[in-house]
Parts: structure tokens; sequence; C-alpha cells
């Protein structure tokens, strides 16, 4: 029992403590964000511009997908002039938060752990330290902050081709009247439930954003042996983040719509 | 009286149930260049790491102008690790940064200077360490022994009045090597530097020691000057300093029985 503990239990527990205490020595230097605002800019500018065609393709389609087979399955009983609303709540709500979220930690939050974990096999986070240059200062706290600001605007983004692809579908495929799909979408929208989805949308957004990049640079930090432990780092980042943004995309939801 | 820079005192260290460290005791003086050599795994590198605060001991302390930096607070550490200039193995530089504004980076990051004054200052290590046409080009198109010129350049930024070298001339020609031993002894020479070289090449261990100090099985086997080592009658320093196979040297094995056993 004392052996499972050190092995499995024990790391995780510090592997948690580890990363709750960089997301708060992060904010901690939110006083730097000024002097820090050009590598800000640049980790919004990776996680933004980088990822913005693979977010835009997954993104139409998405669209299009649950487009076709909402519009489909709503045809059986007349309704399938529905889509827009359906899709508009769906997408605004939960999709786009969650899609984005996993392809920017499957290619952001994953080059960011892995460029961390580089840094520390090769000495460059020892060599910061010993210049006493916080590395959470100089590395976390940028790519925290850029991340996290830059995850809710590509939120936005992707809701919007969503729901464009799925106006497409339901033009060229379902015959639904692109003017009355649009009116639907403007109506959820700039209903009350509808701006709640929209900022929901973006808070999950936003925390997921956090969560990413906490969880990849916690585990960059914590990268240990050589090329094996950044690859092992690399995974590892990925698979929590996965895991994190499920759990706490629940979570949100639930606090929000009981 | 002389002034001790760096001091360890019976400083003990494991990882895990590996005993690395098992009481090392070294004084460096002022000024001095100490080297520290000795057989991979008897814990040069991770004494190095020690002085610099980035490893506390499991016993003992490490002194830093008579001040410990085991264990200190991170305000003490600071300040004690703005004496200090460390040039690691690799350089340890910073990939995504030009050589000119790694040089620069100790400067910006504490805000020491801007502008005109950062370009002086940083022109000036360029220059000493032979680097100005170099200073637009990133870390990955130079070669090992500008790296490691670069890390020395960025290292002396901070005007620290003691530099630790971990290997500078590991993985360079001979010619590269002497150009670093050069350095070094150019360094204690016009600046007045306090050094420690943690090395295995024996050759710039002669050149460029004032004193060595063999470290093996975690503790100071000797410590004298290089004639004194050439002339030591221990068979474990005369098989280190010849390269001999056969001897009284326990060759360390720990790490392959670690990879065997996972």
């Amino acid at each position: 029992m004392k052996k499972y503990f050190e092995k499995t239990i024990g790391p995780t527990l510090d592997a948690i403590g580890f990363t709750v205490l960089l997301l708060f020595r992060a904010f901690a230097q939110s006083h730097q964000v000024f002097f820090k605002r050009r590598e800000i800019m640049e980790q919004m500018f990776i996680a933004g511009v980088g990822s913005l065609f693979v977010v835009s393709i997954v993104s139409i389609f998405t669209g299009m997908i649950m487009g076709l087979n909402t519009g489909l399955g709503l045809r059986d009983f007349g309704a399938e002039g529905q889509i827009g609303l359906l899709l508009t709540i769906t997408l605004t709500r939960e999709m786009s938060p969650f899609m984005t979220s996993l392809i920017l930690a499957a290619s952001v939050g994953s080059a960011m752990a892995a460029e961390i974990g580089t840094m520390k096999v090769s000495e460059e986070i020892d060599a910061l330290e010993v210049m006493s240059i916080d590395p959470v200062r100089y590395l976390v706290m940028p790519r925290i902050f850029g991340f996290s600001v830059m995850v809710p605007i590509l939120c936005i983004y992707s809701s919007t081709l969503g729901i464009l692809g799925g106006a497409i579908v339901g033009h060229f495929q379902l015959g639904i009247d692109i003017m009355s799909y649009m009116q639907d979408v403007y109506y959820r929208i700039s209903s009350i439930p509808g701006l709640k989805d929209l900022y929901v949308g973006v808070l999950k957004g936003y925390v997921f954003g956090l969560i990413i990049a906490t969880v990849s640079c916690s585990q960059g930090l914590r990268t240990t042996g050589g090329a094996i432990g950044v690859g092992q780092t690399t995974r590892q980042a990925v698979v929590t983040s996965f895991l994190m943004v499920i759990f706490f995309g629940y979570v949100i939801t639930a606090i929000f719509y009981k | 009286m002389e002034t001790i820079a760096i001091e360890m005192k019976n400083v003990h260290k494991a990882f895990g149930e590996r005993k690395i460290l098992k009481g090392m005791n070294l004084k460096v003086k002022k000024g001095e260049t100490m080297v520290i050599l000795g057989p991979s795994g008897t814990g040069k590198s991770v004494s190095l790491k020690h002085l610099t605060g980035l490893l506390d001991p499991d016993m003992g302390e490490c002194l830093i102008f008579g001040e410990s930096i085991s264990f200190a607070a991170d305000k003490t550490k600071e300040r004690l690790r703005s004496k200090l200039g460390v040039l690691f193995q690799s350089g340890a530089l910073i990939n995504w940064l030009t050589v000119y504004e790694n040089v620069a980076l100790p400067l910006r990051e504490h805000k020491i200077a801007d502008g005109e004054e950062l370009d002086h200052i940083v022109m000036e290590k360029l220059r000493w360490l032979d680097l100005v046409p170099a200073k637009d080009t990133m870390p990955s198109n130079i070669s090992g022994g500008m790296k490691k010129r670069v890390g020395l350049a960025r290292a002396l930024t901070s005007q620290p009045e003691i530099v630790m070298y971990d290997e500078p001339t590991s993985g360079l020609d001979p010619v590269m090597s002497n150009v670093i031993n050069d350095l070094v002894v150019r360094m204690q020479k016009e600046l007045g530097l306090t050094s420690i070289v943690v090395t295995h090449d024996m050759n710039s261990a002669y050149r460029i020691a004032d004193r060595i100090s063999f470290l093996y099985e975690g503790q100071v086997l000797f410590c004298g000057t290089s004639l004194e080592i050439q002339n030591s009658t221990n068979p474990v320093i005369q098989q280190f300093i010849h390269g001999k196979t056969e001897g009284p040297m326990v060759l360390d094995h720990s790490e392959l029985k670690q990879v065997k056993s996972n």
C-alpha cells in the first residue's frame, strides 16, 4: 500500500499541487503584464493565428455535420427549419469551447509543454534561475495570459463559422431559406438565454485556456530525463488537458444550467 | 587574511537511495581558479548546482562570501546569485533569442539597463569574446564553441565576482578548447574573477587551475596544485589523470543498473 502511494497517488498529488501553485504564481505576476506585453502578444499570435486554419476547417465542418444530422432528424417532424436555433444553442454554449480547446490542447498546448520541457532538460530553466530570472514570470505568465485571452476569442470565431457551416448545409441540402435561418440565429443570440449561452461559452473558453496553458507549462517544468522525458511530458500534457477540459466543462454547465 | 569566496561545508546529497555527495568540503579563495576533477557520477555538476542554489543539500551548507545560499530565502538567493555567473555545459541559450538578445537578457529582465546603455554593455561583452559578427545569429545556427562563448558573455553581463563553468571544453575540438581555456585565464587576470571549473579534461585543468580538487565517491580526495596532483602517489588519482582502464577506481554503474531495473 505504501509503495502504491509512493508510485501513483503521491506523484499525482504532487503534480496537482505544483500546477495549482503555478497558476497562483502566474497571477501573482499580473503587475508585469505591461512589461511582458510583447511576449503575451506573441503567445496570442501563436495560439490564435497559428491555429486559425485548423479551427476554421473543424468549425465549419462540425456546423455542417451537426446541421445535416439534426436537420434530417427534424425533417421527420417537419421541423428542419429549427436547425439555426439548435445549432446556435449547441455551438455557443458547448461545442465551440469544447472543440476549440481540444484543438488548441493538441496543437498549441503540446508544443508549449515540449518547448518548456526541452528548456528544462537542456538546463535553460536552470540558467534563468541562476540569472535570478523567475521562469514563471519569463515563460509561464505570458503563456497563460496570452493563451487564456485568445481561447474565448477563438470560441466566438468557431461558433460563427459553425453556424455558417450549418447555414450552407441547411440551404443547399435541406432547402431551408437562408434569411429565415439567420433570423433564428439572430433571435436566439439577442435573447436573454442566448446571451447567457454566449457568456457561458466565453467563460468556458477562458477557463479551458487557463487549464491547458497551466497544465502544459506545469508538465514542461517538471520534465526529467532527456528526449524520452520530453515525449512523456507532451503526451501527459495533452491527456491531462483533455480530461480537465471535459471535467470542468461539465462543472460549468452544471453551475449555470441547473 | 585571505577571503574565502566559496565554501562547501560537509555537504551530503542523495537522490532516492543513490548517495551522490558524502560530506564534501571545499574552500575557494577570492581570485583563485579552482578546477574540480573526477570521474563521471561523482557529483561534480551536483556540487555546482548546490553552489548556485539550484539544489539544497540533505546536510551541510554552501557559502558564497560567507553567506549561506543553501535553504536561503528567495531575496537572499537573488542577491547571492547576482555575484555569480554560470556557464552551462551546453551554453543553455534561449533558443528563440538571437546572440545579442541572449547576452542582453539579464540586463533587460532586471531592468538594469536600457537603450544605448544596454547596447554599450552588450557590445562590449560581445567584442571581448569576439562575437560581434554573430550578434544577430540564432543559437541553432552557431557552433558549440560559439554557444559557450555566448553563454560566457551572458554570464558576464551582470558583472559577477565568481564564474562557474560546467565542462567548458566538452565536445569542442582542441583548438576551440584552448580558446575557452585562454578565456578563463584571461578573465581571472584581467577581471580578477574567482572561478570554479568542473571538467574531465586534464590538459584544460593543468592550463587554467591554481588548485585542483579531485572528487571521488562524493568527497574531495585530493586538493592541490597541478604539479602536486601530477606527483600524487594516490593510485586512484594516478589512474584518472593517466586515463588507465586498469586500476583501483570503481567505475560508476549505478545509472546502468537504474536503466535495467526500469
